[in-house]
């Protein structure tokens, strides 16, 4: 035991670990807080179509050549985000088929596009870190570092702020509406936020765990708590949590940061759904 | 000047006409219930009514200082909500969020109406429990509580007794009708159960792809187009 924290303490005298915690400690308390929204309103999927998508756009970057890839990641999802959410209900597809269609599509080109076009000796292997983010959280430049922060703080600024509409427009969206409520300005902004979110979570899990990061907190905490706000701040702690031990473990254990996090917050999620029964 | 004014309305899809020539008013402290077959354009009626959608032709407009965002509204129960985790008063509070405007929080004033309507719909004993685990007529007691926290004036309900068993049924109706004798507000009411909007409403609206009668409830009785109605195997 003695051992490990030694080992960990050796560790944390590295910048690159530090800034791994404070970024995977930002990305989690974002990533949780809307989770919340997404799984009552039905969108879980939407996270996990947007994550795919950010992969696409992420290919078509590395081929460009772009240094700074968030530039171009950033837009596209949100322009995706904003498709999928506000077009939604209208549109012809219907909402489901037009989220698989947009994130397998994305996927397909992305991996094309990596596989044609690939620079380095070791596509596979670039292709997998992409997915699971098996380093990119432990290889954060100061410039991503800085970037992480601006955008968490937007995010839990927007949170904040708009927090009891986003309660009404999730509980009752014809109800906000009727009573002068511009409920489709706030799905959008949600939809919005919650592409920012993906594309800061990439870093911490890679495309294919983001769902994860967003829906798990907020699945777990509803096992146990009743009210809105509580769900709220139980899923931002274990969300908080299982981050930070999900990074030292896999410091520790040397195994890949994302799936690590992932399987953490699994755990946390069958624990509260035994209490939960238990309670019951 | 009526607090409600519907003139020459006509609903529908892009290609459909689904009801035709709506023509009424709706006074101070009237009881308006709806009624009519399935798919005979109430709940789009309604949704006109509250801007939700556009009409194809004619006007909707509201007096007596009553502000379009002022109607308090009790949609039917959607899918989201059954399991949502949130508690009674998080969900009454929310009703008062077009108080707020830009102001991002609730102040002490809404908090304050909120327990009152609460009180008002007997509920305030509920306040800290999660809405999931109420009963049927519970949860539409906290929904109405929220649209009074909206409004003070009109209330639009949209078949509020659907799926509750007879008990909680007849206790709700007496409380909508307590709401409109004791504290004045305006009721509009969607409903399939004839005998009991004759039995409360002041005004019967009834609707089959043209309005087939409007007017006060006694003369709708005269008239004899409940009977046809009834004959339809449908409401009673």
């Amino acid at each position: 035991m003695i051992e490990i924290f030694d080992k960990l303490e050796a560790y944390l005298r590295f910048d690159f670990v530090r800034n791994a915690l404070i970024v995977g400690v930002l990305i989690a308390l974002c990533s949780s807080l809307l989770g919340v929204t997404l799984v009552l309103k039905r969108f879980s999927f939407i996270g996990d179509g947007l994550s795919h998508v950010a992969f696409g756009a992420m290919s078509v970057a590395a081929v460009v050549g772009l240094t700074e890839q968030m530039a171009l990641v950033l837009p596209v999802t949100v322009a995706c985000a904003i498709i999928l959410l506000a077009g939604g209900q209208r549109s012809k597809l219907k909402g489901d088929a037009a989220i698989a269609m947009i994130s397998v599509g994305a996927l397909a080109v992305g991996y094309l596009l990596q596989n044609v076009f690939s620079t380095s000796a070791n596509v596979s292997g670039d292709v997998c870190s992409t997915l699971f983010g098996s380093t990119s959280i432990l290889t954060l430049s100061k410039g991503d570092v800085w970037t992480c922060l601006i955008l968490s703080a937007l995010v839990l600024a927007v949170f904040v702020v708009f927090y009891n509409k986003i309660f009404a427009v999730t509980f009752d969206e014809s109800f906000s509406q009727a009573t002068g409520i511009r409920a489709k300005a706030y799905n959008l902004m949600i939809a919005v936020v919650i592409a920012v979110i993906i594309v800061l979570a990439m870093n911490l899990v890679g495309s294919l765990l983001v769902s994860a990061l967003i829906i798990f907190p907020a699945l777990s905490a509803m096992r146990l708590f009743k009210s809105f706000r509580g769900v709220v701040i139980c899923s931002a702690i274990i969300s908080v949590v299982c981050a930070l031990v999900g990074i030292l473990i896999s410091i520790v254990a040397s195994t890949p940061v994302g799936s690590t996090v992932v399987v953490t917050d699994l755990v946390v999620f069958a624990v509260f759904s035994i209490i939960g029964s238990i309670k019951r | 000047m009526a607090l409600l004014t519907v003139q020459n309305v006509t609903l529908g899809y892009e290609n459909t006409t689904v009801v035709e020539g709506l023509d009424f008013e709706v006074n101070s402290g009237d009881y308006l219930c709806i009624v009519g077959e399935n798919g005979s354009g109430k709940t789009t009626l309604m949704k006109t009514i509250l801007h939700l959608r556009p009409a194809l032709s004619g006007k909707i407009f509201t007096g007596e200082g009553l502000k379009r965002n002022e109607i308090g509204y009790l949609p039917q129960q959607t899918e989201v909500q059954r399991d949502f985790p949130a508690s009674v008063f998080e969900i009454v509070l929310s009703g008062c969020l077009n108080k707020c405007g830009l102001r991002p929080f609730y102040n002490k004033k809404e908090k304050a109406l909120a327990r009152e309507n609460m009180e008002k719909m007997g509920i305030e004993h509920l306040s800290g429990r999660c809405y999931r685990e109420l009963s049927g007529g519970q949860q539409q007691r906290v929904l109405l509580a929220r649209a009074l926290c909206a409004t003070s004036k009109m209330l639009l309900l949209d078949e509020p007794v659907a799926g509750l068993d007879p008990k909680a049924t007849s206790e709700l109706y007496e409380q909508i009708d307590k709401l409109n004798k004791e504290y004045g507000i305006t009721v509009i009411m969607i409903s399939h159960d004839i005998s009991a909007a004759v039995k409360y409403a002041s005004h019967i609206l009834h609707v089959s792809h043209k309005p087939l009668f409007f007017g006060k409830t006694e003369d709708y009785l005269k008239s004899g187009i409940r009977q046809e109605f009834s004959q339809g195997g449908e409401g009673v």
